[in-house]
């Protein structure tokens, strides 16, 4: 013991850790179809910010005829539509709403999640029976019928999007947390810090949430994903985005249009959501796969 | 046991009580006028205030919501706005139709999807594990809207292979109900297989498993003797939490497929703002799905003596 000690304060070794991070970032390296999700993702996104910068083409403008099939020309690549819009331009303008959408669901429903589900879990008791009984009472409602009423409540479109799937998609983090901090609220290491006299906030936000963490970024790459779903769906019925910048939109059009022969408007928008929801896929596997410490050997 | 069930059904008062407050603000207190809705614009004040009456929106809040919570109790949720049908009988039509379409290709889908997902677990990290995990992540990756335009155009439209819409009920109606029991089989499978399969890979690393190899049983005897039946519980879970949305129906499906279920019942509520059976619709399907909350809960510990009701 004492040996030990001199030991240690004699060399100060400093042994470099291979953090967490570090290690998960090797392993998704060296996974090549992590990667190229990853620049997918990435892709989405600059055309997202792209579009706030104000520098995606007007989807609104006319770039031809009515209903021309795909052809070389950068506006007309995947055709135009029945107003002789282009068919990549619109797509571009729902890649913008579906990412904000996205994200912002995300931004809502990650904090609540994390948050309830670590005070639920740390004091137990009365808080861990009002915060179950909340996400029971929202998760037997059926999530659609929740989200109609609230966008009857706010006025229908971005914003009441937004709200609504935030608020029904903190749930299954909220469950995961809670039964996690659950495990870990009484281990040793935080009794151990709890000895040297760490108060409550310190011990959730510096000592278990980091031990939790990796369930939070797994989920946001399939909370983004899903708001993403549901987004399309519900413009679809008619509850979404009511300014036509939606891929659910193009395909309630596209429905009408396939019977006449005109394939090019639903096949461009099946394939740019195809796209960005198989990288989210992959990459949320991707991700579990390098940061689940149980999964790490 | 008999003590834990009425504790577990007392605890389902609040949660009710829950539902119905949260379906009371969002479709009752807030939000437009339902009267106005109903009579349109150019209605007259007089129109308006009878209409009120007649629906009880004049009473004051906590008086509207004392009548809910006994229409709750009593089952018993009134007229629609529109048509003024009795919503009770409209649910139980809608339900039957609704469960007509969706039990099939559940309880099919379901013994197909664990089958395959066993089979994938088996040959875990083969060629044929990665190439269904990329086919389903694929199939996860199109939207429901896609899968039902796609299949119902190419197969009814183009090929003609089955009706583009309609129902009747009976075995006539059958032939109606063939292509959207098609495609819900094939929608479940990509996320249903991949859950299914993570079950039966996680119970490969636990201990029993190593004891069952080491004291001599075969392959065969481990995968059915053992490894089937522990992965049931979490199986069952998965499965028996999902019935309280078949009586929902696959909305969408109904709405595609011209199918008078109640997934069509409330999509056309939504569109025509008729709130009674918006919130009637809403709390029972709540109410179902904590009673088969707590269903699985009691399955849990009758398949897992293991697990302590307490």
């Amino acid at each position: 013991m004492s040996a030990a000690a001199e030991g240690f304060a004699a060399e100060e070794v400093v042994v470099r850790g291979d953090s967490l991070l570090r290690r998960a970032w090797r392993t998704l390296r060296r996974d090549r179809l992590a990667v190229i999700s990853f620049a997918v993702i990435a892709l989405y996104v600059a055309v997202t910010l792209l579009g706030y910068a104000g520098l995606l083409p007007d989807m609104q403008e006319r770039v031809g005829e009515k209903y021309e099939p795909p052809s070389l020309s950068f506006a007309k690549l995947l055709g135009t539509d029945i107003f002789g819009r282009s068919i990549l331009y619109k797509i571009l303008a729902g890649a913008k709403t579906a990412m904000t959408i996205g994200f912002i669901v995300t931004g809502i429903s990650l904090p609540i999640g994390i948050g309830l589900g670590a005070l639920a879990g740390y004091y137990g008791g009365r808080v861990d029976a009002f915060v179950v009984w909340l996400y029971s009472v929202i998760s037997s409602v059926p999530s659609i019928l929740l989200i109609v009423g609230i966008s009857y409540v706010l006025e229908k479109g971005i914003t009441a999007i937004c709200i609504a799937l935030g608020v029904v998609s903190w749930i299954g983090l909220c469950r995961l947390i809670r039964g996690e901090v659950i495990k870990h609220r009484n281990r040793e290491y935080v009794l151990a810090v709890r000895l040297l006299g760490a108060g409550d906030v310190t011990i959730i936000f510096r000592h278990i949430l980091p031990n939790v963490f990796h369930l939070a970024i797994v989920t946001a790459s399939l909370s983004i994903l899903s708001a993403i779903k549901s987004e399309v769906i519900l413009t679809f019925l008619g509850v979404g985005i009511q300014d036509g910048s939606s891929w659910g939109t193009m395909i309630t059009d596209a429905t009408g249009e396939l019977v006449s022969g005109i394939w090019w408007p639903l096949a461009g928008v099946s394939g740019a959501m195809f796209l960005i929801m198989y990288a989210l896929n992959v990459a949320g596997d991707a991700l579990r796969d390098a940061l689940d410490p149980k999964l790490i050997d | 046991m008999g003590a834990y069930v009425i504790r577990r059904l007392l605890q389902m008062i609040p949660i009710v009580i829950g539902v119905a407050a949260l379906v009371f603000v969002l479709f009752t207190s807030v939000g437009e006028d339902p009267a106005r809705v109903a009579l349109g614009q150019h209605a007259t004040p007089e129109a308006l205030a009878e209409l009120r009456a007649e629906w009880g929106l004049d009473q004051p809040l906590w008086k509207q919501f004392l009548d809910f919570l006994v229409q709750i109790v009593s089952f018993d949720y009134g007229r629609s706005f529109n048509t003024g049908e009795k919503l009770m009988e409209k649910f139980q039509q809608g339900a039957l139709v609704s469960l007509s379409l969706t039990v099939f290709p559940f309880l099919l889908g379901t013994l197909t999807n664990i089958a395959i997902g066993l089979l994938i677990a088996y040959f875990r990290g083969s060629w044929l594990d990665r190439i269904s995990t990329a086919l389903f992540v694929g199939s996860m990756s199109i939207s429901y809207l896609v899968y039902i335009i796609a299949f119902q155009y190419l197969l009814a439209y183009e090929a003609g292979l089955f009706p583009i819409n309609g129902y009747e009920s009976g075995w006539s109606g059958l032939q109606y109900l063939f292509l959207p029991w098609i495609i819900i089989i094939v929608v479940s499978a990509g996320p249903d297989i991949r859950i299914y399969r993570t079950v039966f890979l996680d119970e490969t690393k636990a201990d029993y498993v190593r004891t069952a190899f080491a004291k001599g049983a075969s392959e065969s005897a481990v995968i059915f003797r053992h490894i089937l039946k522990n992965a049931l519980i979490p199986i069952l879970t998965h499965v028996v939490i999902s019935i309280p949305f078949l009586i929902l129906g696959a909305f969408l499906m109904e709405r595609f497929f011209s199918i008078p279920g109640v997934g069509d019942i409330m999509i056309n509520a939504i569109n025509t703002g008729d709130f009674p059976i918006l919130k009637g619709l809403t709390v029972l399907i709540a109410i179902a799905y904590t009673v088969f909350n707590l269903v699985t809960d009691l399955l849990y510990a009758w398949v897992d003596p293991r697990v302590q009701l307490s």
